[in-house]
């Protein structure tokens, strides 16, 4: 493998206080220097980052690959492929595969599959439960040994408090977070949307805010009985957002991510039965997407995470109450979250960049997040202000199901560099996937 | 073949009152058709239309055919049951199969909100909605109007819905119609059957029946599913009687005659009296006929039909 020098880029790397235009130096896998100016060594390759800034590789913790299960919708592979051309050199996988990722077994077919595509790495979460059935414990230890970095029965909540508090409980031996998707069926119980003014105009059944924050609340008491790590994936509502606020003024051990989408979109994406905006939790109000966005810039909420959730043509394009919940996020975070958020002033650039790369890393305590000498070079390189037009016939996923389709975007991938290998480069085309890869 | 209408009709929240008005202003001269001796017309003579029924319905599908009949259409019943749905076929390829057919309209009854704009967005031929889900009936909330106008003027007038609001897509029909028309609407029944949010539609909202009773000019009676109280929204059917029923001693203390009205099917002694289901001042039987004149119309409009020919079109009375 050839070393690299990236040249002239503004290096944006928060965790390190470093925002300079400066050169870096990658070679054997990892960060071998930065610094302006710096001499090139035999055989290097060398990219011009010129006008373009590299950061930390981004770390979603919340996405669905599919396999084992659902291939035809998305592999291990095409995820990891999708998740280099949207910038992320991490991704973490959710258990809710067919089987259930709930064993050793399991775990180690994920970290297999990921060697063996090669693009971001991916790194396995397992179930809390055995087969998320929400009744008895998964061997976690066993589950961290084959290369877990969380658990957690998303796709639904964990489902008893005392299941709860038990695997909060049992994750502390193994210092990992419990990621609970807050959720109480018996109040979401079929519905579709968010429950308010569009659902009723509609005529669907809406899920209401408070499905989520009553799980929110039990899980709140229960970090503070347990002093687990409890970590919010997806919120959704400002009742969240302002109890997860106030657990961690109390110094409990709570944190939480957001999706692109629940940052940009409201219920109104809805209209006309888009089945393309059907996700769980529900697109919510102005209100909710304006205390999202500023619980992202004080900090309340630690990332953003993607909730990547590929379905195939056929399950979206049916009615709306038989659709399928999710949407693929991998390839349009970053520019959503520049065009959205750094472009109206919600969040400064190393904000931005520490929120997508140092924090999440830090949550799940994987490697990544930092440029310093020694550290892996997993790298993202972008230009903040290019402008593009989402197009889903041209993602890396094997799904295009995007409320996004046609919007037009600010924030273009250049590179992206893993383990010191350029897996991504703009220009890349799914129809010729290992180009880049050299 | 779109007209005054557009190609669908799939619900009244987004017609105009002057199209809302135009549908009623058409049904007049078509109710007179089905009281003749022999009941047809040729406006739609060789245009075909499938009736496609996802939910069990008799009086909605019954009142459709007579509609296409008495105007001529050939038509196709086509229900849920024995049909390839029950067999995993998806609407998509329902949709398909029924445009490679080369047929003029669709009447589409389906369980699922949207199922009817899913259907029009995706087939050339004019879809009618007779039901979607908890989301409209634009015929029913048609005759609705149709009823009220043959008794009062529609402007002005207070009507109260009664009942299970929430999973009532006569009631959103019902309201989106009656505001157009600048009639004053409320409604009423407990709060676990009210959709949140309702008053920003414009609607009051009545706790207690006798309030809205003491209210209202016409009492538009929901049927309750009996459902209901096994989902725990109520419960239980003698309680939801005993206090929102619209019962003779309730209506005996109004202030005014009002006028009563249920879409159909009733559930006697659950919302609705008997004595006051029968009595004097109920036009639901009135609502079933006028039914089929508002659907004739609709066919007619949707088909291209020109408005100022529809007595025209009915050609001579048979005598």
């Amino acid at each position: 493998m050839r070393p690299i020098l990236l040249r002239g880029a503004r290096v944006l790397d928060p965790a390190n206080g470093r925002d300079e235009v400066a050169d870096l130096l990658f070679a054997g896998g990892l960060v071998k220097a930065v610094g302006r100016g710096l001499g090139v060594p035999d055989g290097a390759e060398i990219l011009d980052g010129t006008g373009l800034v590299a950061a930390p590789g981004l770390v979603d913790l919340h996405a669905h690959l599919r396999e084992p299960g659902r291939e035809d919708v998305e592999t291990i592979a095409t995820g990891a492929r999708a998740a280099a051309a949207g910038g992320f050199t991490s991704v973490c996988a959710m258990p809710n595969t067919d089987p259930v990722t709930d064993n050793q077994a399991a775990v180690g077919f994920i970290v297999r599959q990921a060697g063996l595509a090669g693009f971001a790495r991916v790194y396995p979460i397992g179930a809390v439960s055995v087969g998320q059935k929400g009744e008895q414990l998964a061997e976690f230890g066993e589950l961290v040994a084959a290369g877990a970095v969380a658990v957690s029965d998303d796709g639904r909540a964990v489902a008893t408090a005392h299941l709860m508090r038990t695997a909060l409980e049992y994750a502390r031996t193994f210092d990992i977070p419990v990621i609970d998707h807050c959720e109480d069926v018996t109040l979401s119980h079929g519905g579709a949307m968010h429950e308010g003014l569009t659902s009723t105009r509609l005529g669907l059944k809406g899920i209401p805010r408070s499905a989520e924050d009553v799980v929110v609340a039990r899980d709140i008491a229960l970090a503070e009985l347990t002093g687990g790590h409890v970590h919010f994936a997806h919120v959704s509502t400002a009742g969240a957002v302002a109890m997860i606020r106030e657990a961690k003024a109390r110094g409990l051990r709570v944190s939480a991510e957001v999706t692109p989408h629940h940052f940009t979109l409201t219920d109104a994406a809805c209209e006309g039965y888009e089945t393309n905006a059907k996700m769980n939790p529900p697109l919510r109000e102005a209100a909710d997407v304006a205390a999202l966005q500023a619980a992202l810039a004080d900090g309340t909420i630690d990332c953003i995470a993607t909730d990547h959730a590929p379905h195939h043509y056929d399950a979206k394009e049916a009615e709306f109450d038989n659709a399928p919940f999710g949407v693929v996020g991998l390839e349009t975070a970053l520019a959503l979250a520049l065009t959205e958020l750094v472009g109206p002033g919600v969040l400064t650039l190393p904000q931005l960049v520490e929120r997508m790369s140092a924090r999440p890393a830090a949550v799940a305590h994987l490697p990544g997040g930092s440029l310093r000498p020694g550290d892996p070079a997993d790298v993202v390189v972008f230009a903040p202000s290019a402008e593009w037009t989402v197009d889903p016939s041209r993602f890396f996923s094997k799904s295009r199901n995007t409320p996004f389709g046609g919007r037009r975007l600010r924030g273009v991938v250049q590179w992206t560099i893993v383990g010191g290998r350029v897996v991504h480069a703009a220009g890349d085309r799914p129809d010729a996937p290992n180009r880049s890869a050299r | 073949m779109s007209g005054a209408l557009g190609k669908d009709l799939l619900g009244l929240e987004h017609l105009s009152a002057d199209q809302i008005r135009l549908i009623l202003d058409t049904a007049e001269p078509f109710k007179e058709v089905s009281e003749r001796a022999i009941k047809k017309v040729p406006a739609l003579r060789g245009k075909t239309i499938v009736n496609l029924f996802f939910e069990a319905s008799t009086r909605t599908r019954i009142s459709f055919e007579f509609a296409e009949k008495r105007l001529s259409a050939d038509t196709v019943n086509v229900a849920a049951s024995g049909s390839s749905v029950v067999k995993g076929e998806t609407l998509v390829d329902t949709a398909r199969n029924l445009e490679a057919m080369r047929i003029d309209m669709v009447v589409m009854r389906h369980g699922s909100s949207g199922a009817a704009k899913f259907l029009a967005d995706r087939i050339v031929s004019s879809v009618i909605n007779a039901g979607d889900g908890k989301h409209e009936h634009p015929t029913q909330g048609l005759l609705d109007l149709l009823t009220i106008r043959d008794h009062r003027p529609i402007a002005g007038t207070k009507v109260c819905i009664v009942g299970d609001v929430l999973h009532s897509r006569v009631a959103r029909s019902n309201i989106w119609g009656l505001l157009k028309l600048g009639a004053e609407v409320a409604v009423c029944g407990p709060q676990s059957l009210l959709p949140l949010g309702i008053e920003a539609l414009g609607v009051r909202v009545f706790r207690r029946v006798e309030e809205a009773i003491a209210w209202a000019d016409v009492i538009n009676v929901l049927r309750l599913q009996l459902e209901r109280m096994q989902t725990g929204y109520i419960p239980s059917v003698r309680e939801y009687y005993r206090v929102f029923g619209v019962t003779m001693e309730r209506l005996e203390r109004a202030p005014r005659d009002l006028l009563i009205m249920h879409p159909g099917p009733m559930n006697r002694g659950v919302e609705i009296d008997s004595r006051v289901a029968d009595g004097p001042h109920s036009v639901i039987l009135n609502q079933v006929t006028n039914g089929v004149a508002v659907r004739m119309a609709v066919l007619y409009l949707l088909a291209g039909g020109n408005p100022e020919l529809a007595e025209a079109a009915k050609g001579a009375p048979d005598r």
